[in-house]
């Protein structure tokens, strides 16, 4: 207990030593349209199809689907392969253990992941995988230092290799510019690809917060509502401070 | 008035002092005519502190106090309780906006002088409603469970611990455990939706007896109780609560529902000052976080807790962190008594005063950016610094309000 507090103190005045490490990466913007019910409709399937084997979201019923325009029986038939029924939790069939027994970590849940990480974060992440084979699963990411995760959409982005150039700064001295380039196709063009994810991390957005086009949509009667109220109550404060000199 | 109503109303006044309560606090209620901006705030607490009561007993009816149930049934409000999502945002939001107000409350208490003689008691009782305001956010947030509510509160735990021979068994009482776990949630949610508010209620409703045995003060500092209307003994410059401030707050309640709910529905998490990213991760009790950031209502007390960072006095450098972070907020209750100047109000106070509140206010912003930063050398020189600033308004006080070329104030206020 001792020395954990010590460490924490440790922690807290110099959180720099845990940022020694890694080298800022700039994030893509994610092109992602909250509105865009189609865009969100393939982005759960491509979830359900990939993320969900591994990973689990379960905060998220498979009926709140209905959100996007879906009815309980396409979610049934088209959205859940696990036998379970609509009303339930997005949950995996995955034991905690096994997961942690082959990849060293159970694979995180995805039920608020774009609110922890951010749109534009995940974009980049899923974007950015890379052979390498010094690693366990022969995959690493220019984002997540290996990164427990192997590339699950590799046969739809393809292979892509790390290449590390030299440039001169023009000042004498010189540094390394990391490089993805795509070494063997995979069925999906880059942007096809860029889309697939897009996709895919818009879904992600809608999962972390289902009611945030709701929340949106109440906030302009709310306000058009106080406005209004506004003009009404100077009024009837002018009204009676008239009298107060 | 009908008949009916006459009747009920001296019924009631026979056993209870309606009528009499009323007038005290309503209708004869003498409030200066001349209130300006700065006293919107007061009034808005009062309406902030309703939110947050009656939106915590919501939330309480499906929030689950237990370490391994209380970040799923957070989200649980969030997606399955009809308008929980809706009632989640106004308590989260509403915990924010509490210390916008009650900071612009503060500053304008400040800047106006009003801690000052007849006063003391009211600035005290006030600057006890704001430790208990702190403590109900520090409680508050560990609700959630997330990585921040877990290691933030960790920090803080950390720190009662370090308090030398009485720390260890203090923070164990605390907790009810040797570390942060599923007894202390238990413990902190009791703290947070009785102990507390129960008292922060009380507080408040001291706070208006105070205020209106006193009278409120006023832009100008001056007691518009000194001049009386022969006839009647109303103060000449007092204009009845009601209904003239009745209707002026119920302006301003409105001008900042706008903008709190401009918060709630088009960004609660107000770039991850109200809502911090991180505390969408479930804690985890064997991964600190790379920063820990606490939200930005205490980021400046967090600033003079890391200014400190050298041993003094055979005194330990995270003791001195604490004790600046303790005094930080402990001094502001000593404002009556370090006050020297003939004036109270800013308007009629020298250049001297005016600049160290210039100073002061510049210090606090600084500070509080600093404390959402990861340090730096630089930073925590600033830290430094301003940490200085900050004290030296408070303990240079009673020297530059005394020698501080004020200007006369009026008989009457403008």
């Amino acid at each position: 207990m001792k020395r954990m507090r010590d460490l924490l103190f440790l922690s807290f005045f110099f959180p720099l030593l845990a940022y020694a490490g890694g080298a800022e990466i700039v994030l893509d913007r994610a092109p992602i349209k909250t509105t865009d019910i189609s865009s969100l409709q393939r982005g759960a399937k491509i979830f359900v199809n990939y993320c969900l084997t591994c990973h689990s979201a379960n905060f998220m019923r498979y009926n709140r689907l209905k959100d996007l325009g879906l009815s309980k029986t396409q979610i049934k038939e088209n959205l859940i392969f696990t036998g379970q029924k609509p009303g339930d939790l997005m949950e995996v069939a995955m034991k905690k253990k096994e997961s942690e027994k082959w990849f060293g970590v159970t694979p995180p849940d995805l039920s608020v992941i774009a609110r922890s990480r951010g749109v534009d974060w995940l974009y980049t992440y899923l974007r950015q995988f890379y052979r390498d084979d010094s690693t366990a699963t022969g995959w690493n990411n220019l984002l997540f230092d290996r990164v427990a995760m192997p590339h699950v959409l590799y046969e739809l982005q393809g292979e892509q290799q790390l290449i590390i150039e030299e440039i001169d700064d023009g000042k004498g001295g010189k540094h390394d510019v990391k490089k993805l380039v795509l070494s063997k196709p995979g069925t999906l063009t880059k942007t096809e690809y860029d889309i697939y994810v897009a996709d895919l991390v818009n879904y992600l957005s809608y999962l972390g917060e289902p009611h945030a086009a709701r929340r949106k949509q109440t906030g302009i009667l709310v306000m058009l509502f106080l406005l209004g109220m506004l003009g009404l109550t100077y009024a009837l404060k002018n009204d009676f401070w008239r009298e107060v000199h | 008035m009908s008949k009916r109503l006459d009747s009920f109303v001296s019924w009631i006044d026979k056993r209870f002092p309606l009528t009499a309560n009323w007038k005290a606090h309503l209708t004869e209620y003498y409030a200066p005519k001349n209130f300006n901006f700065w006293y919107y705030f007061g009034s808005l607490a009062m309406l902030v502190m309703v939110n947050q009561l009656l939106t915590g007993i919501f939330l309480t009816m499906n929030y689950k106090p237990d370490a391994s149930m209380a970040f799923a049934s957070v989200e649980y409000i969030m997606r399955d309780v009809d308008f929980g999502w809706l009632i989640r945002y106004m308590h989260s939001t509403g915990a924010s906006m509490f210390f916008v107000v009650v900071y612009l409350h503060m500053f304008r208490g400040i800047l106006y002088g009003s801690y000052r003689q007849p006063r003391e008691l009211l600035w005290l009782i006030g600057s006890m409603i704001f430790f208990v305001l702190m403590m109900l956010a520090f409680t508050g947030y560990i609700l959630p469970w997330g990585q921040m509510s877990y290691w933030g509160a960790m920090v803080i735990i950390s720190m009662i611990g370090a308090i030398p021979a009485i720390g260890e068994p203090l923070s164990q009482l605390i907790l009810g455990d040797f570390t942060l776990s599923d007894a202390a949630l238990n413990r902190f949610f009791a703290y947070h939706v009785v102990t507390l508010p129960v008292l922060l209620v009380a507080l408040v409703m001291v706070h208006i007896i105070a205020l209106h045995e006193v009278g409120s003060n006023n832009p100008d500092g001056i007691e518009i109780k000194k001049n009386r209307d022969p006839k009647t003994n109303i103060p000449v410059d007092g204009i009845p609560f009601h209904p003239y401030y009745t209707v002026k707050d119920i302006f301003g309640v409105v001008a900042f529902l706008i903008v709190f709910c401009g918060i709630i529905f088009f960004a609660p998490e107000m770039g991850g000052y109200f809502l911090e990213y991180n505390n969408f991760i479930p804690a985890n009790t064997l991964q600190t976080p790379d920063h820990i950031a606490p939200v930005w209502y205490f980021t400046p007390y967090y600033s003079m807790l890391r200014a400190a960072t050298v041993n003094f006095l055979w005194i330990d450098a995270k003791i001195w962190g604490i004790i600046l972070m303790g005094g930080s907020v402990a001094i502001i209750c000593l404002l009556p008594w370090l006050d020297r100047s003939p004036v109270k109000s800013i308007r009629y106070k020298g250049p001297y005063f005016k600049t160290a509140m210039v100073l002061f206010v510049i210090s606090v912003l600084v500070l509080g950016w600093l404390g959402t930063k990861t340090p730096t050398p630089l930073y925590t020189t600033l830290a430094q610094i301003f940490t200085v600033v900050y004290f030296a308004f408070f303990l240079l006080m009673p020297w530059y309000s005394k020698i501080d070329k004020c200007k006369q104030e009026p008989k009457r206020v403008s």
